[in-house]
């Protein structure tokens, strides 16, 4: 009996000897392992016949439970299905499309908008003092008396001190924006709010007690308007303490753990809500971590497949198997050997990553034998062709690439450099003198993600997932996630701990030795 | 061993111990040695009660030598050679008196706890 073809994904794993349908846990069916198994039925046969696919994993599976659905043989026939779907997507795509998606201006227009807040308000800060100076004179300019040298003094005092202020608010607040945080930063708005707050107040005395009563002493008029250039000062004192000298002192020791494998580092931080804390790691991880490289975690991905194949039941009577417990001891008891594989494996590869680096590392050797740098006086003298580092980096580049790119491709790095980065990097290495051995490690270990391009970083897009709110500040055991695409970094945090230290006082002329002796004589 | 009090005389119970010295080429042996005295560190001796006592103790007898053939056991401290004290003694004085060139009897006055617990015991029984 054959069901009709249905299509939906399938993902095909080939051992040595048999290849085998399974239609595992849906996360394993991902378009990267399509692409995969595109390139690898190159290989093995092709033959298109399915004889029982099931649609649901063989767990649990109740819509076919009214049908006798399993050949006995269908494991072992050789059966091999690549992306039947017409919309099959490469690896590619979906960069480029998840690339657009970050181009894109949606967000931009929250950016816009608290932009022209900070804007409004710093120019009613800025043209206040100067307003409350200028309107008695608009207004009421026969009444009000002339402003002597004190009062002129402190015009002087009112134009450094604004001047002083403009400076300190642009090194504070404009600067270059470095992320787009989910929530307000509640810090920043507070201070919006007190400084609007104030000049209202501010406002509010001016235009009940001096405009309305017209005053005619100017000098309290403009020693009005320099104590209040006096207290902006101040609240922008305030607004550094606030914002930046409250982080510094390290209070929290976040542990940051990669989920795909186990990367951990540790840092220092300060008192900061949650979604700076998380700015301040994601920052750190482009630089600490090693690049994240899907790759490497095949081997494993294979093994927790091999794993899960050992477990699968057979609906023989139409029955819902239930015994769960049943299942996992008889796979408890069976004879496992995968350990054995893996040790040998692992020995193996090892072996085969360092005869390949051996050649790797002869070869660029010899390579850099080859050109030499000419000094300024024999530049005027030989004749030949003198190439640019450019030229010489092409020229001795294909002595050196097939042991590259073999290395790379054991080390399964080889997506990571491009044949023009690499070229470029030997360029550079030639025009700073480096040698065989300085151009060789940024391949030998994989860097931290900033040394590659944009496009391998494969985690541009962040999204901070906590229980807590992620304005509030960090506690002592508190746990956030930073989810990738591909990826998720878990932080947690403990507090430093209260340091109780007192003091001992040595006398420098206490320090006396006395000789312990323990001879045994025979006599 | 009682606890030494310094300025207060001490008392023991106490067993001679006549060796006659062996004479070994041109040297004259005894068949033990000892450690111990004012100039050591008294808390490494294995063999007293009273880590701060200072005295002479035997630390290895030759097997079949004079010291074992008189009856002299490991860890028994010396209290007197030939007359002489060995309870406030650097250990180098200690070694010149045993060990005089023409003497050939050496007479021990040596106190071990299994002499104190025997009187104890006898006067207990009686």
């Amino acid at each position: 009996k054959r069901l009709p073809l249905v299509l939906c994904l399938y993902s095909v794993y080939s051992c040595e000897n048999k290849t085998f349908i399974e239609n595992l846990h849906p996360n394993i069916c991902r378009t990267r392992d399509r692409h995969k198994s595109r390139s690898k039925d190159s290989r093995s046969e092709k033959s298109v016949t399915i004889n029982t696919p099931p649609a649901e994993p063989l767990l649990g599976d109740s819509s076919v439970r009214g049908e006798p659905v399993q050949d006995d043989n269908w494991g072992e026939t050789t059966t091999a299905v690549t992306g039947t779907s017409e919309h099959s997507l490469s690896q590619e795509d979906i960069v480029r499309i998840t690339k657009d998606l970050e181009d894109s201006v949606g967000l931009d227009c929250r950016r816009y908008f608290t932009l022209t807040l900070a804007v409004i308000l710093g120019l009613l800060v800025f043209l206040t003092p100067l307003a409350f100076l200028v309107l008695p004179h608009v207004l009421w300019p026969d009444k009000l008396q002339t402003c002597g040298t004190a009062c002129e003094g402190l015009f002087i005092s009112v134009a450094f001190k604004l001047l002083i202020l403009l400076l300190a608010v642009w090194a504070l607040f404009f600067r270059p924006p470095r992320a787009a945080l989910p929530r307000v930063l509640v810090f920043r708005a507070l201070l919006a709010v007190l400084v609007l707050l104030f000049v209202v107040s501010y406002w509010l005395f001016y235009g009940v007690r001096i405009l309305d009563t017209q005053d005619e002493n100017y000098q309290g008029i403009v020693q009005y308007a320099v104590s209040l250039v006096d207290a902006l000062l101040f609240i922008h004192y305030l607004a550094i303490v606030l914002l930046e000298l409250r982080q510094l002192q390290p209070y929290f020791s976040l542990t940051v753990t990669r989920s795909t494998d186990g990367e951990t580092h540790h840092y220092n931080l300060g008192q900061l809500s949650i979604q700076r804390a998380a700015l301040a790691i994601i920052e750190h991880y482009y630089c600490d971590f090693p690049v994240h490289n899907p790759a490497l975690l095949s081997a494993s991905k294979s093994r927790a497949a091999k794993h899960l194949a050992g477990l699968k039941v057979y609906n023989v009577d139409g029955e819902f198997p239930s015994q769960s417990r049943a299942m996992i001891a008889a796979a408890a008891r069976r004879r496992d050997t995968s350990h054995n594989e893996l040790y040998y494996e692992e020995a193996e590869h090892e072996r085969r990553v360092r005869k390949r680096r051996a050649r790797l590392v002869v070869a660029v050797e010899e390579a850099f034998t080859h050109i030499k740098r000419l000094q300024e006086e024999e530049q005027k003298k030989a004749p030949g062709d003198i190439m640019d580092p450019r030229e010489a980096a092409q020229a001795i580049f294909p002595s050196m690439a097939r042991a590259l790119q073999k290395y790379l491709r054991t080390t399964k790095q080889q997506h990571c450099h491009s044949m023009e980065s690499i070229q470029q990097h030997l360029a550079f290495c030639i025009t700073n003198n480096m040698t065989p051995k300085a151009f060789l490690e940024s391949y030998l270990s994989s860097g931290p993600t900033l040394q590659y391009s944009k496009d391998h970083w494969l985690s541009r897009q962040w999204t901070l997932v906590s229980e807590a709110s992620v304005t509030s500040g960090l506690k002592d055991g508190s746990v956030f996630l930073l989810k990738c695409v591909d990826f998720s970094l878990v932080v947690t945090t403990k507090k430093i701990p209260y340091i109780q230290m007192s003091e001992e006082y040595i006398d420098p002329k206490s320090h006396k030795f006395v000789l312990r002796l323990q001879s045994e004589t025979s006599v | 061993m009682t606890c030494y009090i310094p300025g207060q005389p001490v008392t023991a119970v106490v067993q001679k111990i006549e060796i006659q010295k062996l004479r070994q080429g041109d040297r004259l042996i005894l068949g033990f040695s000892i450690g111990g005295g004012i100039d050591q560190d008294p808390s490494q001796n294995p063999y007293s009660e009273d880590k701060s006592d200072k005295g002479i103790y035997v630390t290895r007898i030759a097997p079949g030598g004079p010291a074992d053939v008189a009856g002299l056991r490991v860890g028994d401290k010396i209290m007197q050679v030939n007359g002489w004290d060995m309870t406030m003694i650097k250990h180098y004085q200690a070694l010149k008196k045993l060990t005089k060139p023409n003497e050939d009897v050496v007479r021990l006055l040596v106190t071990r706890k299994s002499l104190e617990q025997a009187v104890r015991g006898a006067m207990g029984l009686q």
